[in-house]
């Protein structure tokens, strides 16, 4: 029995090893194709030939495809994006959370609807708005743009403000509190953890999207955000001299956006299951 | 007398018709009522709005929604106009079909705006009568401000956000539905040429016109697609986590923490480079040959009925450590007392798994999992990183073969300007979402309590 036991642990050490080596495998070879001296975007082997640090330099040297400058502007986008949509979200679950108004039903449910939309359908218009307000080509539309998405995303952070007894509310009443005293001295200290989890994820946000940034920046280089700037490295005619940089590229954005997503993954499960899960 | 007469309750149209005079006024003349109780400034304020409005309803909302039906109405005339040289005619009237779409809208919304603000001049000439009946004291303009951050303290918190829907959700939206009923496509191009209103026309065209042949391929793909990933994300994922929480095991968060390294890294980046890994040219074909498996290389992306595969594949990989992450969640949380007793009862791991363990946590996941399908059916990542839609099918209009309806209407709208077609298959893509939504909604009643109360 206990061998037979032993036996079936060893099987899954490896198939685990297996499954392991089949996921990390792609990442650990855009790591090596980062420090790649030679060769062009399509090799026949992994392990580079020729190892260099060359595909780092190039990212913040050539002025072609300025990284440095699409890291900064990256940033900037959202830190702004995170702090507002993180005040916009958190103000809006709270209000349909706590606040009994006489729409609250109606509303909740039309954002619903709303949210059912593929997004791409109102790209373009968004894009002639933007431009009738003088605003395309600009970093502020894109914080625009994600920010106002955020008024709709409040699901998650709505569940975790539900969790919070009311009568912890209606005894701060009692004692002459107003909303915002409970809002800003009650709720808001002990919804740490969705304040987190909102906020990692509008910051992540901007370093990803790629499609409503392309729409809105088109062709202004300089504006670009790191995620189309690396794209527009892997177009047919740039792939080859690119690849390489690309990968160096990747390897930055990847770094401190994984830490930050294994430091949130438990916020991360519990949004998913609606607090489900403890 | 009054005071049994209007309380809360009382409709508007009553409320003019028992009020006192100065309600009846306030009808006509915004804050009036406010402004002959000394509520000056929010009298004022109520008053500088109706002028507002008004030079704006003659200037601005007219002419804008006027367009709006002139859109429908100048049919023949644009026509006449071609043979006379659209060019000239255009630049004359300024008649560009796209933005007197949207200035019409905007009005509209803005009329909206004001019809609110409008019936908070009635509620508050109500509520000025009310007090002054009952003979209590009214609120001043100070006081007023402040209950913004107590009674009305959601208005305060909601009023900005709500600013930015209505102006980046929602204007945007109507403006794209009402694209479905017009000819807008790369024939009616402003402010080249005018586009109109056709009807349903579009929508004849996608169900049963020259876009069915491309439609109903790309929707059942689309659906295949959606059902493949899905479960296999979700059976794999558990199937996953459950390997990972196998008694004894050591180091289990470790094994954790490496899959989800890859959730962690973003889709464009993980994405892009299987594109490259599984390119004709790619290294993935040069091992395989290299190793003697193969003397050409796969076609794992050219070619349809292989890229389809592989496409589900890759997404595996993309998407089986999230349901492993969240299946983990609630392993964990399962009570093991039916579980031991099922293994003194002699049952396989097997039969433990089949009929305890599973059942339990799809119980919980389902609205987990209908939100997956729907996010699926509208994976945009996936495919247009992986393949952009590709191989091309010369059967289909503006698609691929692995294009999914999403990926079309983006082709649709940015490479082929056919924003009519573009639009009805967003509203068919919010019709199939909505659909499933509320399946998800009837069937899971944690689900509903935690959306909508």
């Amino acid at each position: 029995m206990k061998r037979k036991k032993q036996l079936r642990l060893g099987l899954v050490y490896l198939i685990l090893i297996v499954l392991s080596a089949i996921w990390l495998f792609p990442i650990i070879w855009v790591v090596l194709t980062s420090f790649r001296a030679e060769g062009t975007a399509y090799v026949s082997y992994f392990i580079p030939k020729q190892w260099t640090f060359d595909n780092y330099i190039k990212l913040f040297t050539n002025s072609s495809f300025p990284f440095g400058r699409w890291f900064l502007n990256t940033l900037v986008v959202s830190v702004s994006t995170c702090l507002l949509s993180t005040l916009i979200t958190v103000g809006m679950a709270y209000s349909l959370s706590r606040i009994k108004f006489k729409f609250r039903n109606h509303f909740l449910k039309i954002a619903l609807v709303l949210n059912m939309f593929p997004g791409f359908m109102s790209m373009i218009a968004v894009y002639y708005i933007l431009k009738a307000l003088n605003l395309t080509q600009t970093l502020t539309s894109l914080v625009l743009v994600y920010s106002a998405g955020a008024a709709l995303g409040f699901y998650i952070a709505k569940g975790f403000f539900d969790t919070i007894p009311y009568s912890l509310d209606e005894s701060a009443m009692i004692d002459g509190a107003t909303r915002l005293d409970i809002f800003l001295k009650i709720t808001l200290p002990l919804s740490k953890p969705i304040i987190v989890y909102t906020a990692l994820l509008a910051f992540i946000g901007p370093w990803i999207d790629f499609i409503f940034a392309q729409v809105i920046l088109g062709d202004a280089t300089s504006k670009y955000t790191v995620a189309i700037g690396l794209f527009s490295m892997l177009q047919v005619d740039t792939i080859n001299d690119w690849f390489m940089a690309f990968a160096a590229g990747s390897v930055l954005i990847a770094i401190p956006i994984t830490t930050l997503f294994i430091f949130m993954q438990k916020y991360y499960v519990e949004g998913i299951t609606g607090g489900s899960v403890k | 007398m009054a005071k049994s007469i209007l309380d809360d309750h009382v409709s508007m149209p009553q409320t003019f018709k028992k009020g006192s005079w100065e309600i009846k006024l306030s009808f006509l003349i915004m804050g009036f009522a406010n402004l002959v109780h000394k509520q000056i400034i929010k009298g004022l304020l109520f008053l500088v709005s109706q002028i507002i409005f008004l030079i704006a309803f003659v200037t601005q909302v007219i002419p804008g929604i006027m367009g709006l039906f002139t859109l429908g109405t100048k049919t023949q005339g644009m026509e006449e106009r071609v043979i006379d040289g659209v060019k000239l005619q255009v630049a004359i009237d300024g008649d560009n079909s796209m933005l007197m779409l949207i200035f019409g809208l905007a009005s509209l919304i803005f009329c909206a705006v004001f019809a609110y603000i409008y019936w908070c001049n009635l509620k508050s000439a109500r509520t000025v009568h009310l007090l002054k009946t009952n003979g209590q004291k009214l609120p001043t303009f100070k006081e007023d401000v402040l209950t913004l951050t107590n009674g009305r303290f959601h208005m305060t918190l909601m009023a900005i956000p709500l600013i930015g829907v209505l102006l980046f959700t929602i204007l945007p939206l109507v403006y794209m539905i009402c694209l479905a009923f017009t000819n807008y496509d790369h024939n009616h191009l402003p402010p080249k040429s005018l586009f109109d209103w056709v009807g349903f026309t579009n929508f004849g065209n996608i169900f049963s016109g020259r876009m069915a042949g491309t439609f109903f391929p790309v929707l059942s793909w689309t659906l295949i697609w959606a059902v493949f990933a899905t479960v296999t994300n979700f059976f794999f994922g558990i199937v996953l986590a459950l390997l990972i929480n196998t008694k004894g095991l050591k180091l289990k968060k470790l094994w954790r923490t490496v899959f989800v390294i890859t959730i962690a890294v973003p889709q464009f980046i993980s994405l892009l480079l299987m594109r490259n890994f599984l390119n004709d040219q790619g290294p993935f074909n040069a091992l395989l040959q290299k190793i003697g498996l193969l003397e050409h290389p796969l076609p794992f992306l050219s070619d349809p009925v292989w890229a389809k595969f592989s496409i589900i594949f890759v997404n595996m990989w993309v998407g089986i450590p999230f349901t492993m992450l969240v299946a983990t969640g609630i392993i964990m949380n399962l009570p093991s007392e039916q579980i031991e007793a099922a293994e003194i009862d002699g049952a396989s791991k097997f039969q433990v798994f089949k009929s305890i363990t599973f059942p339990q946590i799809l119980l919980i996941m389902t609205p987990a999992l209908i939100q997956q399908f729907i996010g699926n059916i509208n994976n945009f990542n996936v495919i247009y990183l992986l393949t952009g839609g590709g191989p091309t099918n010369s059967q289909f209009y503006q698609a691929g073969s692995t294009d999914l309806l999403v990926t079309w209407l983006y082709k649709l709208t940015v490479t082929a300007a056919d924003y009519n077609l573009a639009s009805v298959i967003g509203i068919l893509i919010f019709a199939i979402s909505a659909i499933f939504s509320l399946l998800a909604y009837t069937r899971t009643s944690s689900y509903k309590e935690g959306a909508v109360k």
